[in-house]
């Protein structure tokens, strides 16, 4: 039956989600709970709705942000893996700075950064690139590494040109490593650009959606607060359901992490 | 005219062991020859020398200059990302030869390996079986003239592997390729080949060489004759001979 096994992918988790606001809108209603402590769900999308036009602009700056670094990541991150995957040397000689960055935490580097950089804007990305291009690193450096030797073997006895086992074995081999990379880089990204435009309690015009919260608890303002936590939550949801599709469109056919449960 | 030739290699591999000790062999033009031994005896090794993978440590690995080799794994080793087509394309791929080119060749083997209608297929989508004809297509391919398998159906069920060894053997009888078929199962050397090399294990080295003298084509009728028992019982005491001998 596709139906019901519709309604349990989809149906069930959506149910489970509706009935937790529900419940939440209850618990506020029959208690009385002032907005300034828990402002019901219908309290926060009024909210939502009616600074719609502050919130946006803060809101498309934190997207830039995201997919800015992100980008970035994404970049650096296949370009140096393909330099560790050439040579273990290289690998040797940078890995440990790769992993200095990835183990400090960034709202203990983003105030350096901050000093060091003057423009905010670049001083956020970098924040948010250092957090997602790790993920995207280490997985690549290992999918590159990870062709069949057989099939190395096979390349080598068809004595292919470098250039083709780049394109025909190791990218289609380190593929899905890159991908699982991204899909932990997207959500990063989006917590380094939030985490790090906190610590800079940047003010101004080109700010992002950290900037609205932090304005929001000065002023007690909790209803904004919640309204602008969905859209930064928006995002991220957003964000893993982009990549999920990616990853089913470019893996569907052939790699088992996009295979349906046998059963 | 010999095709293959092992002459007195010792092959030690970077961790001091040593796979083959003064190992050789001769394998004729157009022979259908059997390596056979105990897994760990360095059959692979053999194999893996004849097709230029590895370096000899010592002595000569001499193939026919005009040979052109194709080399069929224990495991299909295909691209799990690439369907039945392009794993069949990828020789000619490398060898820059277009896809619509390579059509005209690979659409006629893959009917003659029992492939036909599968083309778009990803190989998680194969059985075992398939996989392996998906794999014997792609070596032949190339039409090599030599063609170098290791155990190339010891992972297959016994019914797929019989009907995978006599698609090979009328493939062998039509195209008059050298083949040279590592194994483990005396059974399969005997029904195979022409001529059966025993290997010994701990040094590697061919202990033994036994011509099978039964005419081809072979079928279920040679498997279940009495000769076929006796031949079999020939290899399986050179097999032992050669496993029990000084270590």
């Amino acid at each position: 039956m596709k139906s019901l096994a519709h309604l349990r992918e989809y149906g069930l988790p959506l149910a489970v989600f509706v009935g937790v606001i529900a419940l939440w809108e209850i618990v506020v209603r029959v208690n009385g709970i002032p907005h300034y402590i828990l402002p019901a769900p219908s309290r926060v999308m009024v909210t939502l709705i009616d600074n719609f036009g502050s919130l946006a602009t803060s809101w498309w700056f934190t997207i830039k942000i995201t997919f800015g670094a992100l980008l970035l990541a994404a970049v650096g991150g296949v370009l140096l893996a393909s330099a560790f995957a050439l040579s273990r040397t290289v690998e040797r000689a940078l890995f440990p700075f790769a992993i200095v960055l990835q183990v400090t935490p960034i709202v203990a580097i983003a105030p350096l950064i901050l000093i060091y950089i003057n423009s905010t804007t670049a001083a956020l990305l970098i924040c948010a690139w250092i957090v997602a291009f790790f993920p995207i690193l280490s997985n690549t450096v290992i999918g590159l590494r990870a062709a069949d030797p057989n099939l190395h073997d096979l390349f080598r006895l068809y004595r292919a040109t470098p250039w083709q086992r780049l394109r025909l074995l190791l990218v289609p081999t380190a593929l899905p490593y890159f991908i699982a990379g991204l899909k932990i880089s997207g959500g990063l990204s989006l917590i380094g650009a939030v985490v790090a435009e906190f610590t800079a309690g940047a003010a101004g015009r080109e700010t992002g959606l950290a900037s609205r919260i932090l304005e929001a608890s000065f002023r007690t303002e909790i209803p904004k607060m919640y309204a602008a936590l969905v859209l930064v939550s928006l995002t991220g949801v957003a964000i893993f359901v982009v990549f999920n599709l990616l990853s089913r469109w470019l893996l569907g056919r052939w790699h088992a992490a996009e295979q349906p449960d046998l059963k | 005219m010999q095709t293959l030739v092992l002459d007195a290699v010792d092959k030690r591999f970077a961790t001091g062991v040593w796979a083959l000790r003064a190992a050789s062999l001769a394998i004729e033009a157009g022979e259908f020859v059997a390596l056979l031994g105990p897994s760990g005896c360095g059959k692979s090794t053999a194999l893996r020398l004849l097709a230029g993978l590895e370096a000899p440590t010592q002595g000569a690995v001499r193939v026919d200059r005009a040979a052109t080799m194709s080399v069929v794994f224990q495991e299909p080793t295909l691209m799990p990302w690439s369907n039945v087509f392009d794993n069949v394309w990828l020789p000619l791929r490398i060898a820059g030869i277009a896809r619509d080119t390579a059509r005209e060749r690979i659409a006629p083997l893959l009917e003659a390996v029992g492939l036909a209608g599968f083309e778009g297929a990803f190989p998680n989508e194969l059985s075992g079986g398939m996989k392996m004809r998906t794999s014997i297509a792609r070596a032949l391919v190339t039409r090599p003239s030599v063609l170098l398998m290791d155990e190339p159906f010891a992972a297959l069920d016994e019914i797929t592997r019989y009907r995978l060894n006599d698609d090979l053997l009328a493939w062998w009888r039509a195209h008059r390729l050298t083949v040279l078929f590592v194994t483990h199962s005396v059974f399969e050397a005997a029904y195979l080949s022409q001529r059966v090399l025993v290997m010994g294990a701990r040094p590697g080295r061919v202990a033994a060489d036994l011509a099978i003298d039964a005419p081809y084509p072979r079928s279920a009728a040679w498997r279940t004759s009495v000769r076929y028992a006796q031949v079999a019982r020939a290899v399986s005491e050179a097999l032992e001979a050669a496993s029990s001998g000084p270590t």
